[in-house]
């Protein structure tokens, strides 16, 4: 998996020596930080399996990841907001959205002396990032949990300064739960946040929140295990205080399926589902391809790359803080990447 | 002594000693910022760190053997690009820059020295990687570029108006064309400290970071390619440094105590040949 | 005669690019800023209200954060670089001068991004420790804010304005000194006296390219400052510069109002420090005429 001093050297000596004996594909994606960790883990693992082809991701962000993809800038795109109706006007209808993974976005804080994980609820998770609850010993807070202690400290909110389909996701969520968020800041990748500071990706608010006493903020479920952050439980819409886990968040999406059907965009919400076991702030987050490609190598040997990450790769999904995808998606995925043509002919014929 | 005095002769030595104690406090960050930087940083500096390529985000171990590489070819192409035509710049400003084009050219370069580096990164963006429809390393040299071509141009202008005049005039009375006498003579005579002053121009872009969010994005592999993005020493500890892994972290305080003894390292040199050529301090 | 012309033209041809990529930019910046300006006219300026999802754009925080940061590290830098450069320039001993200066010139080589890592890690939570038990300042203190920003940009800034003003002094003609010194002057008072008020049009000029470089710092600051779009008075608040919004906000934009906007932002952050800049150096070249004054470092 670590490309050990050895293969540097060769690679060095290869170079120095000749030019590449294989022609290799290059690829370039930007875009949503939220799947940043599990997409690192298979670019860098696909690079060392398939040496013929050299994937880059960079997370800038995936409003960052809708722009360069709009723009022709990078081959593919990573985001957590799928594209809005005009966005895709924009870029003539040419694009697919494929999930790739299912995040859960946890609530993160930093409450040292306090070891149980807080529970919010909807309308305090709201009011807390409006800025209208700004102590954590409010009665409204200690009414739903009534055995923590908690401190007499100020509530530091920590949101994206960047734009992201993390904010997408968690605005998403408070403008279905709260008619005043919805009527104030409305749903966006990027959004008028009315409190709080900003940081850059998901990495930054988490470290902005671990490196912040009483801070508050959001970040994709990977960040906060990876970082051993606190994070707290979260009421669904059936009333039960749910812990985000790979099986909250796979619950979610299995209301969700029901809703889509073969010939699905995939551009679909499961933020604030139904389900007792439901995590409520859940997402799929989407790898952005286009239907038409100009290049044919390039998009030969992204299709199976995706392919891949959908399949053999959802094995890493769990061990890095993300739920795999429901195996019933793979068909339809598979029905989405066939369509994918370079001058006129389907670059991949199918699962092998 | 009369009791006024005594007391100037008191005021005078208590604002000396208050002007050496701020001189002091002036520098003092820099002592606790390079201390800080040894003791966080020199720990990771291991063979691993520097031929090593990254590793997925959260795991341990890897270096930024890309990063040392990139930085390298893309501050090497904007030295390539940029030094001449500084240095040329300069060398009008000294030679032939008494007039008012001279004076317009130089308020110009001074002017363009204050730019921000985010600036001249947009500025890049919108020439090269907006046309090209793809980030490049290329793109990020060519921001840097700009930044060093006012840059060398003011360091090379004053190094050979150091030459004294008498040189110049024995030439030509020996019969040297003017244009020769220039090359051979002159900025022969200039030439270590035109080097120098091109070496610490390059030694501060290779510490930016602005210009190249845009341009070069970043890469996660190692690679060699111009055209293609590419990551820098800067931007990587730019990622590590705001990111929440401690692993990151690590890696950000080992990269930026290589950058910072390669920069320190250039301003050495600078200092020691211009010393030694020009004996001032 | 024909080489010579040769030589010459192409050394004007090489020196003409810097007026010629002066003019490139503003025009870029303005062309690219246009329908934004059309849009919002002179309401960006002063408008607080920063809101991608409504696609209206005031840069009023933005500026108000540029101005208030480079106003704090002023206040710090000044009274530290105009220590270093009269100590540097009138009383250091031989020995001494050419170890501090080079000390000083290090600190302008060290990249700002090495003073952001070390401003995350050493200064906010210093700040946190510091400030973090005062109750009754204004909100909530997170350690980011205006005065973390306002901090390290001081230290960025002290080399530069140190430097120049060294080199001010150093334009001071010695018969300054000695005049003031003959009468009876002692050290302190022939600097205070004779040499800083003839050097005084430099001195203010050495000031302003402090401001210059701390308008226009981006990385830095965008590790400290908190990165809200937001007008507080008070320095414990995060803040926000022109400079640090360009930085996280610009591959990011979605719109093509919200791109636009952003240049805009640019382009006023471009005609600011240019003018600084231009004052700046004609103030300094008032005292030291036309010299690349502390080019080395800077």
């Amino acid at each position: 998996m670590i490309p050990p001093i050895r293969s540097t050297l060769m690679a060095l000596a290869g170079l120095a020596l000749a030019g590449p004996a294989v022609a290799q594909v290059k690829l370039t994606g930007a875009g949503a930080t939220f799947p940043n960790i599990i997409y690192q883990d298979w670019v860098l693992s696909y690079n060392q399996q398939h040496r013929e082809v050299q994937l880059n991701y960079q997370s800038i962000g995936s409003g960052g990841g809708i722009r360069q993809f709009s723009e022709n800038t990078v081959d593919f795109g990573g985001t957590d907001a799928p594209m809005t109706d005009s966005t895709i006007a924009a870029v003539g209808g040419n694009v697919l959205h494929l999930p790739t993974v299912l995040g859960g976005l946890a609530v993160i804080y930093n409450l040292r002396g306090v070891s149980t994980p807080v529970k919010f609820s909807p309308q305090v998770l709201a009011d807390i990032f409006l800025g209208k609850l700004t102590s954590w010993n409010d009665p409204r807070i200690a009414a739903i949990n009534p055995t923590v202690q908690l401190p007499r400290s100020d509530i530091l909110v920590v949101h994206r300064s960047d734009g992201s389909g993390t904010t997408y996701v968690f605005t998403d969520y408070l403008s279905k739960v709260s008619p005043e968020w919805q009527r104030r800041v409305g749903k966006g990748t990027s959004v008028n946040w009315p409190v709080g500071l900003g940081g850059r990706g998901n990495e930054g608010v988490a470290a902005t929140v671990g490196q912040t006493p009483g801070a508050i903020g959001h970040a994709e479920l990977g960040y906060a295990d990876a970082n051993k952050l606190q994070y707290g439980q979260v009421q669904n819409r059936a009333g039960q205080f749910v812990t985000p886990t790979v099986e909250s968040v796979t619950a979610a999406a299995a209301g969700a399926m029901a809703d889509m059907g073969p010939t699905t965009d995939f551009r679909v919400s499961i933020t604030n589902p139904g389900g007792a076991d439901a995590y409520p702030i859940a997402s799929f987050t989407w790898l952005l391809l286009r239907k038409q490609y100009a290049d044919a190598a390039k998009a030969g040997a992204l299709v199976p790359f995706v392919w891949w990450a959908v399949t053999d790769g959802q094995a890493a999904a769990a061990r890095l803080g993300y739920a795999p995808l429901p195996a019933a998606m793979r068909p339809w995925i598979e029905a989405r990447l066939k369509s994918v043509t370079a001058g006129g002919k389907a670059v991949w014929a199918g699962r092998k | 002594m009369s009791r006024g005095r005594a007391r100037r002769r008191a005021v005078s030595a208590i604002m000396t000693g208050l002007v050496g104690l701020l001189s002091a406090v002036a520098v003092l960050p820099l002592v606790l910022i390079f201390s800080y930087l040894m003791f966080k940083g020199a720990s990771s500096l291991n063979l691993a760190f520097f031929l090593d390529n990254p590793v997925p985000a959260g795991q341990t171990g890897g270096g930024v053997a890309h990063a040392i590489v990139g930085s390298g070819i893309i501050v090497g192409l904007a030295a390539l690009i940029g030094l001449p035509v500084g240095i040329g710049a300069g060398i009008f400003l000294a030679e032939y820059g008494s007039g008012r084009l001279g004076w317009t050219v130089r308020f110009v370069a001074d002017v363009l020295n204050g730019t921000p580096s985010i600036i001249i990164g947009i500025f890049a963006w919108t020439w090269i990687v907006r046309p090209q429809r793809h980030f490049s390393g290329l793109a990020g040299a060519l921001a840097l570029a700009v930044i060093l071509v006012p840059l060398v141009a003011r360091t090379t202008e004053e190094m050979v108006r150091l030459v004294p005049h008498s040189l110049r005039e024995a030439a030509l009375a020996l019969g040297y064309p003017r244009w020769r006498t220039s090359l051979t003579i002159v900025v022969r005579t200039a030439l270590a400290g035109i080097v120098t002053g091109g070496l610490v121009g390059v030694a501060r872009v290779a510490g930016e970071t602005a210009p190249l969010l845009f341009t070069a994005l970043g890469n996660l592999n190692f690679s060699t390619h111009v055209n293609e993005p590419m990551q820098a020493l800067p931007l990587q500890i730019y990622v590590y440094a705001t990111g929440p892994f401690p692993e990151w972290h690590r890696l950000a305080w080992a990269a930026s105590l290589v950058l910072i003894l390669l920069v320190f390292g250039l301003a050495l040199v600078a200092r020691r040949v211009a010393a030694n050529r020009y004996g001032a301090g | 005669m024909r080489p010579d012309r040769a030589y010459q033209a192409a050394l004007t041809g090489m020196a003409l690019l810097l007026p010629a990529l002066l003019l490139a930019l503003l025009v870029e910046l303005a062309v690219n800023a246009w329908p934004s300006i059309d849009r919002f006219g002179w309401s960006f300026v002063f408008t607080s209200t920063w809101d991608p999802v409504a696609d209206v754009y005031g840069a009023g925080p933005l500026i108000f954060g540029t101005l208030a940061s480079s106003f704090v590290a002023l206040v710090l830098a000044v009274p530290l670089a105009f220590s270093v450069a009269i100590f540097l320039s009138e009383f250091a001993p031989r020995w001494l001068k050419r170890p501090l200066g080079f000390l000083v010139e290090l600190l302008a080589a060290v990249p700002s991004v090495v003073y952001g890592l070390w401003g995350i890690f050493v200064l906010i939570p210093f700040l946190q420790g510091a400030f973090g038990w005062l109750p009754f300042f204004q909100g909530a203190f997170y350690g980011n804010s205006m005065l973390a920003g306002g901090i390290i940009l001081a230290v960025m800034v002290v080399p530069y304005i140190a430097a120049v003003s060294r080199e001010v002094l150093n334009a001071v003609p010695t018969t300054q000194r000695e005049a003031a010194l003959a009468l009876g002057a002692t050290r302190w008072e022939a600097v205070w006296m004779a040499v800083l008020p003839y050097g005084r049009a430099g001195l203010v000029g050495a000031v302003m390219l402090g401001l210059g470089r701390a308008l226009g710092e981006t990385m830095a600051v965008t590790m400290v400052i908190g990165n809200r779009h937001d007008i507080s008075f008070s320095l414990l608040q995060p803040g926000y510069t022109m400079a640090a919004a360009i930085a996280n906000e610009f591959s990011e934009a979605t719109t093509s109002l919200y791109l636009s906007a952003l240049f805009e932002v640019g382009l006023v952050l471009f005609v600011i420090t240019v003018l600084v800049n231009a004052a700046a150096r004609l103030l300094v070249w008032r005292t030291a005429p036309g010299r690349a004054v502390g080019s080395r470092a800077l």
